[in-house]
C-alpha cells in the first residue's frame, strides 16, 4: 500500500518535473549573461538620470552599444563605467564628475514680495500661473519641486532662505531636480578639483536696472568679470554672466569683482587678508548653496 | 508686505460646499428614522444610538491621535454618521458590549485600517455590522418587538422580522400599513419606510446625493421578487414586502450611497444599483440568511474600483 | 422648457453688482501700455519706434504671423518706448508705450452715432476690414476673428451663433452693450453672416437678462434671418461646445472645430467691434469693462482705451477698497489674478473684480470622499479627480486616455468640491504636458 502511494506520487513529481524542465527550455528567453553582470555594478536606483527606464534598461543598452561614449551612469560615475567597461571589454569614456547647481540667490532678504501665492505649493503650477512671488520672474519659486523630484534625498528647501540647498555628498548627478524645474535654475556642473567651483548664481535676464530692483544678489550683466577673466570662460549674454566650467581655471578674480556677489566660489580655503576686502558683506558665504564646507569634505 | 495682493489660479470663487456639510446633511436625514425608533423601541434604541456613536467617535479620535499621530478629524462629521448608521443596523435589545465590538471593527478595520475617510473600499458601518453578524449570530438576529416608547433594554420581549418570516414559511405578516410606518421587528434604523422616505428626499433636495444608486436598486429588487412573485405566489412573497421589509430601504438609502464606496460616474451608479438589488433578492429568495443587504453592498463595494473604470461619466462629444 | 448644455454645469450666485449700469466713457490716462501679446498666437510685431507720432486709430504693430492680430494705437501721442511689462499673463511681455497728448483720431475713422445699415462689401473684403482692424474674439479668449472666420477648405459654416450669454458671475459688460448698442450688433451679425455666407444666426442669451432678450428680440424683428434664443442660465455656456450643444443640440466631438458642426460661434461684443470697423473704419482700441467687486463703491461699465491701467479703472469706481486680497482680470471662474493695478487693459478684458481677503484665501485641502461632485458638474464629462490624480503621479497615459485635453478650464470642478481640493490646478498642468506629449507624438 505505502509502496503503491511512493510510485504514484513520486511518478507524478516526476512527470511534472519532466514537463516543467520541457517548457522552461522550450520557452527560454535567451538573454545576454553579460546584462545581468552588467546591472549587478549599477546603483540600483533605478533614477532613470541616465536616460534609460531604470538600471536594467541602462545595463541592456551598455551591451548592445559599439562603444561606450555616450553612456554614462551619472550616480555611479567614472568608477562604475569602468567596471562595466571591463566586464564589457570596452574602452569607458572619461567624464568628469558632475554636481547639481542652484544658481538663484534670491534669498527672502534679497528679494522682497511683491505679492502672494495661494494655490497649491508646487513650482510647475505656479510658474504655468505667472512669473513668482517676487520681482524677479527668472528664480527660483521655492516650491520645492526639486526637493521632491530627488530620489536621494540630496536637496532641500532652506526654509530660511526658501532656496534649495544641495547637500552634496548625497548628490549622484542624476538630474531628476533639473528636469523637474520649471524656471531651468538648476544646473549639473563638473565637480571640480576638490570640489572646488565658481559659478554665476543667478539666471535674471533682465537688464542691470530691473534685476537689481527685483534681487540685491542679482547678476546685472555689468560685464566686470568678463574683463577680469584671463582666460575666456565668462560670457554675457541677455545682461547674465555665465562661467563655462571646463575653460574656468578657478582663480577667483571674478568673484571679487563683481559687484552683487552674484559669482559664488565653493569649498576654496578661505583668502588672504588682502584679497577678502571687496567681498567682506557679512552675506558673502558659500554656505547658502551648498552645506558641505572642506572640512567634512 | 500686507498690501501685497493673492495670487492663485482660477476658480476665484467656491461653492461653500464642505465634506462636513455633506456629513451633517445626511446625519439630518436620518433624524425622522431615528425618531421613529425611538418611539417604537424606546429606551433600547437610545442606548445603542448612543453607545455606537460615542464608540465610532472614540475610536476615531484614538487611532488618528495615537497611530496616525495627526490632527483629528472628528468635527467632519463622518464619524458620527457611521456611528449612527451601525446603530440603526443594530437590534436595541444589543448589548453594549457588542456595540463596542462593532464600532471597533467600523472605525479599526473598515475605516482607518485603509487611511481614513476617502481611503476606505468598503462601507466601514456594514463593515460593523457583517462583522457582529457573524460573530454573534444569536444576539444579532433576536428584535424586540416594537411598542410605545418601551422603556426597556436587553429584558423585553423578543420576535422576528418580516423576513426571518418569510423565511421560515410564515405566512402572517404585518399589514403593508405597519411596516409602511414601522411597526415590526427589525434593527433600529430599518423599519419605517416612511421616515427613510422622508430623509431620501431632503438628501435630494440638498443635492446630497443623486436618485441613480437607491432608485435602481429599488426597482431591481421590485422587479425580481415581482417575477418570482408572478411565477410563483405561493413560494415567493408579494415584492412590497421585500422593498418595505428588512434593510433594503436603509441600505439603498444612505448605506449604498457612501460617497467613498460608490462608483462616480451615473452610469456606473445604476449598474452598481442594479448589482445591490439582484445580490439581496437571491440572497433574499434562495439564500440561508433571511436578508441580503448588507452582504450585496459590500461585494457591490469590493467591484466598485472595477465599475469605475468601466463605466466612465459620458464624454461630451463622445463616442 | 429653456435650453441649455446637457452635461454637467454649476449655478454659482450671479452677483450682477453693475448690471445696467450705464457705459461711462473713462477719461484717457497719461499714459497708455499697449501690450503686444493681447490675443492667441503669435506676437505683433511693433512698426513704431521711440519718438514716433500716432493718433488714436493708427497701426503700431502688425499681425506677426496667420493666428495673429494687428494692434492699433489707442490715443494719440508719442511713442515713449517699446519695452516689456507684466501683462496680465503675470510675465512680462513686449509693449509700447505712449505719452497721451490729445485725444486726435485717424482721419479715416467716422466717429458719429449714426447708424449705417447697408454694407456693399463682399466676403473676402468683409474679411480683410476685420483683419486690419484687429478685431479679436472679446468673450476673453481672443482668438484673432479673421482666423475664425476663414474656415479650412472642405467646411461649410450652416449657422453663426452669438455668444451673448455672459455666464461669469459679476460680469455684464455684454449685458450693457446689448441694451444700449442693440441695433449696432444686429448689423454686426448680419455682416458676420455675410462674410461666412449663413442665412440664419442665434444670438443665445441667459435668462437672467430679460432686458436685453426683450430688446434684442423687438429689434431683430427688421433683421432678417437673426433669432434670438433665451437659454437657461448655466455656468460654463459661454465655453463654445457647450453654447453649440445648448443652441443646436450638437456636440462638437473631442478635438474637432465649432466648423465640424456647421457653426462659427462670435461673441456678442466682437459682433459690435465688426460693426465699428466695417461700417466706421474703426480699428479696436477701446471697448467696454465691468469694474466691479462687493467692497467696491460703485460698480460700473466702462468704455475704456486698450492699454489703460487697470488702477485707473478701479480709480474711477471708487478707489481700491481696504481689504482687497485680489484682483481679478475677467471674472471670478475664469479670470486671471493680477499682480498689482498697473497690469494695463488689454482687448480681452471684459472684466476687473476686487474680491476681499476673506474671499481671496482657499481653505485647506481635504481627503478625496470621492462624492462625485466634480463628475457630475464636468460640463466635458471628464473625470476631474481621476485627472488630478494622474497628473499628480504623472501618469500621462492614463491623463490622455481619459481624455485630459478637452478640459475647457471652466473650474467647475474646483469650485464643486466639497474637500476644497485644487482639481482644476493640476489638470491644467497635466493638459499642458499631455498637450506636448501628443504634439512631441506627431512630429
Amino acid at each position: 500500500m505505502i509502496l503503491i502511494a511512493i510510485i504514484s506520487l513520486g511518478g507524478i513529481g516526476a512527470v511534472g518535473a519532466i514537463l516543467l524542465y520541457a517548457t522552461s527550455k522550450k520557452f527560454e528567453i535567451h538573454e545576454d549573461p553579460r546584462i545581468a553582470r552588467v546591472q549587478e555594478v549599477l546603483p540600483g536606483a533605478n533614477c532613470g538620470g541616465c536616460g534609460f527606464p531604470g538600471c536594467s534598461g541602462f545595463a541592456n543598452a551598455c551591451v548592445n552599444a559599439e562603444n561606450l561614449d555616450n553612456l554614462l551612469c551619472p550616480v555611479g560615475g567614472s568608477a562604475v563605467m569602468e567596471k562595466v567597461a571591463i566586464i564589457l571589454e570596452k574602452e569607458a569614456s572619461k567624464t568628469d564628475p558632475t554636481v547639481a547647481v542652484v544658481r538663484c540667490n534670491g534669498t527672502c532678504e534679497a528679494r522682497p514680495k511683491t505679492n502672494q501665492y495661494n494655490g497649491v505649493s508646487s513650482c510647475a503650477i505656479a510658474s504655468m500661473l505667472y512669473g513668482g512671488e517676487t520681482g524677479c520672474s527668472y528664480g527660483c519659486l521655492g516650491f520645492g519641486d526639486c526637493e521632491a523630484a530627488c530620489d536621494f534625498d540630496a536637496i532641500h528647501i532652506n526654509p530660511e532662505t526658501r532656496l534649495p540647498e544641495v547637500i552634496e555628498d548625497k548628490c549622484t548627478s542624476c538630474g531628476a531636480c533639473v528636469k523637474a524645474c520649471p524656471k531651468n535654475i538648476i544646473e549639473l556642473r563638473k565637480k571640480g578639483p576638490k570640489s572646488r567651483r565658481i559659478f554665476v548664481s543667478c539666471v535674471n535676464k533682465e537688464k542691470g536696472g530691473v534685476a537689481r530692483k527685483a534681487c540685491t544678489n542679482a547678476c546685472i550683466g555689468c560685464g566686470k568679470c568678463e574683463k577680469e577673466c584671463a582666460f575666456g570662460a565668462i560670457t554675457i549674454e541677455n545682461n547674465l554672466a555665465y562661467i563655462d566650467p571646463v575653460k574656468c581655471r578657478l582663480c577667483r578674480k571674478c568673484v571679487v569683482v563683481c559687484p552683487t556677489m552674484a559669482i559664488h566660489e565653493l569649498n576654496f580655503p578661505p583668502r588672504k587678508e588682502k584679497d577678502t576686502e571687496p567681498a567682506v558683506k557679512p552675506q558673502k558665504k558659500p554656505e547658502p548653496i551648498e552645506t558641505t564646507t572642506p572640512e567634512n569634505k | 508686505m500686507e498690501n501685497n495682493l493673492i495670487i492663485s489660479p482660477s476658480p476665484h470663487i467656491h461653492s461653500g460646499d464642505t465634506v462636513s456639510k455633506n456629513m451633517y446633511g445626511v446625519l439630518i436625514a436620518l433624524l425622522p428614522a431615528l425618531l421613529v425608533s425611538l418611539y417604537y423601541f424606546g429606551l433600547g434604541a437610545l442606548i445603542v444610538t448612543a453607545v455606537s456613536i460615542a464608540s465610532c467617535i472614540l475610536f476615531e479620535y484614538l487611532i488618528q491621535k495615537i497611530l496616525f499621530k495627526q490632527q483629528p478629524s472628528i468635527s467632519d462629521g463622518s464619524a458620527i454618521l457611521t456611528g449612527l448608521l451601525l446603530a440603526f443596523n443594530l437590534p436595541s435589545n444589543l448589548p453594549v458590549w457588542i456595540i463596542i465590538i462593532g464600532a471597533l471593527a467600523a472605525i479599526g478595520i473598515g475605516k482607518m485600517s485603509f487611511g481614513g475617510l476617502g481611503n476606505n473600499i468598503f462601507n466601514p458601518a456594514l463593515v460593523g455590522r457583517v462583522f457582529l453578524l457573524i460573530s454573534f449570530p444569536a444576539q444579532m438576529t433576536t428584535w424586540p418587538i416594537p411598542g410605545n416608547l418601551p422603556m426597556t433594554y436587553t429584558d423585553g420581549q423578543t420576535g422576528a422580522t418580516v423576513l426571518s418570516l418569510l423565511n421560515e414559511g410564515v405566512k402572517n405578516l404585518p399589514s403593508y400599513t405597519d411596516m409602511f410606518l414601522g411597526k415590526m421587528g427589525g434593527s433600529l434604523g430599518e423599519v419605517s419606510a416612511v421616515a427613510l422616505l422622508i430623509g431620501f428626499v431632503f438628501l435630494l433636495i440638498r443635492k446630497i446625493i443623486t436618485w441613480h444608486i437607491p432608485v435602481s436598486i429599488i426597482v431591481t429588487t421590485f422587479l425580481f421578487t415581482g417575477i418570482m412573485h408572478w411565477v410563483n405566489p405561493t413560494e415567493y412573497a408579494h415584492p412590497l414586502v421585500h422593498v418595505l421589509s428588512g434593510g433594503l430601504l436603509l441600505g439603498a438609502i444612505f448605506m449604498a450611497t457612501d460617497y467613498v464606496t460608490s462608483p462616480m460616474s451615473k452610469n456606473g451608479m445604476v449598474v452598481f444599483g442594479i448589482g445591490i438589488g439582484l445580490l439581496t433578492s437571491v440572497i433574499r429568495l434562495f439564500g440561508a440568511y433571511p436578508e441580503g443587504m448588507s452582504f450585496a453592498i459590500l461585494i457591490m463595494n469590493a467591484l466598485t474600483p472595477l465599475i469605475n473604470i468601466y463605466f466612465k461619466p459620458k464624454h461630451f462629444g463622445g463616442k | 422648457m429653456l435650453r441649455t448644455f446637457r452635461i454637467g454645469g454649476i449655478h454659482p450666485p450671479e452677483n450682477k453688482l453693475s448690471a445696467r449700469k450705464k457705459i461711462v466713457r473713462l477719461p484717457i490716462p497719461k499714459q497708455v501700455i499697449i501690450p503686444l501679446s493681447q490675443h492667441i498666437g503669435a506676437p505683433a510685431q511693433a512698426i513704431v519706434k521711440k519718438g514716433d507720432l500716432v493718433k488714436a486709430g493708427t497701426l503700431i504693430a502688425k499681425a506677426g504671423g496667420f493666428v495673429s492680430a494687428n494692434i492699433h494705437s489707442s490715443v494719440s501721442g508719442k511713442i515713449n518706448k517699446v519695452d516689456t511689462t507684466i501683462d496680465a499673463s503675470g510675465y512680462k511681455r513686449a509693449a509700447i508705450f505712449i505719452d497721451v497728448d490729445g485725444d486726435e483720431w485717424e482721419e479715416s475713422i467716422d466717429r458719429s452715432d449714426e447708424l449705417i445699415k447697408d454694407c456693399f462689401l463682399s466676403a473676402k473684403e468683409i474679411i480683410d476690414k476685420i483683419a486690419a482692424a484687429g478685431i479679436v474674439g472679446l468673450g476673453g479668449a481672443t482668438f484673432p476673428t479673421q482666423v475664425k472666420l476663414t474656415p479650412p477648405p472642405g467646411n461649410k459654416a450652416e449657422i453663426l451663433i452669438i455668444n451673448a450669454v455672459e455666464c461669469e458671475p459679476y460680469l455684464t459688460s455684454d449685458h450693457i452693450l446689448m441694451l444700449e448698442k442693440g441695433k449696432e450688433i444686429l448689423v454686426g451679425v448680419t455682416l458676420l453672416m455675410k462674410a461666412i455666407d449663413v442665412k440664419k444666426a442665434v444670438i443665445g442669451i441667459e435668462n437672467n437678462k430679460p432686458d436685453a432678450i426683450k430688446q434684442m428680440q423687438t429689434l431683430a424683428a427688421s433683421f432678417p434671418g437673426i433669432e434670438i434664443m433665451p437659454l437657461k442660465v448655466q455656468y460654463p455656456q459661454g465655453g463654445e461646445k457647450q453654447l453649440i450643444d445648448a443652441v443646436i443640440r450638437k456636440q462638437v466631438k473631442s478635438g474637432a472645430l465649432p466648423i465640424s458642426a456647421g457653426t462659427v460661434v462670435q461673441n456678442v461684443g466682437t459682433a459690435f467691434a465688426v460693426y465699428e470697423a466695417v461700417q466706421k473704419n474703426k480699428p479696436l482700441f477701446e471697448r467696454i469693462v465691468t469694474v466691479t467687486g462687493k467692497q467696491l463703491a460703485n460698480p460700473s461699465n466702462f468704455l475704456v482705451r486698450v492699454g489703460t491701467p487697470i488702477k485707473e479703472l478701479i480709480e474711477a469706481a471708487g478707489g481700491v477698497p481696504e481689504n482687497t486680497g485680489k484682483i481679478i482680470g475677467g471674472g471670478p471662474m475664469m479670470g486671471k489674478a493680477l499682480i498689482n493695478a498697473d497690469v494695463p487693459m488689454s482687448k480681452g478684458s471684459s472684466g476687473i473684480l476686487l474680491l476681499t481677503k476673506e474671499e481671496s484665501i482657499r481653505k485647506p485641502v481635504q481627503n478625496c470622499i470621492r462624492c462625485a461632485k466634480c463628475v457630475n458638474v464636468c460640463p466635458m464629462g471628464l473625470n476631474p479627480t481621476l485627472l488630478m490624480n494622474a497628473t499628480e503621479f504623472q501618469n500621462w497615459d492614463l491623463a490622455e486616455a481619459n481624455y485630459i485635453v478637452d478640459c475647457i478650464e471652466c473650474g467647475s470642478c474646483s469650485y464643486t468640491c466639497p474637500a476644497n481640493r485644487p482639481l482644476l490646478d493640476y489638470i491644467r498642468l497635466g493638459k499642458g504636458k499631455v498637450t506636448g506629449i501628443i504634439r512631441a507624438r506627431k512630429s
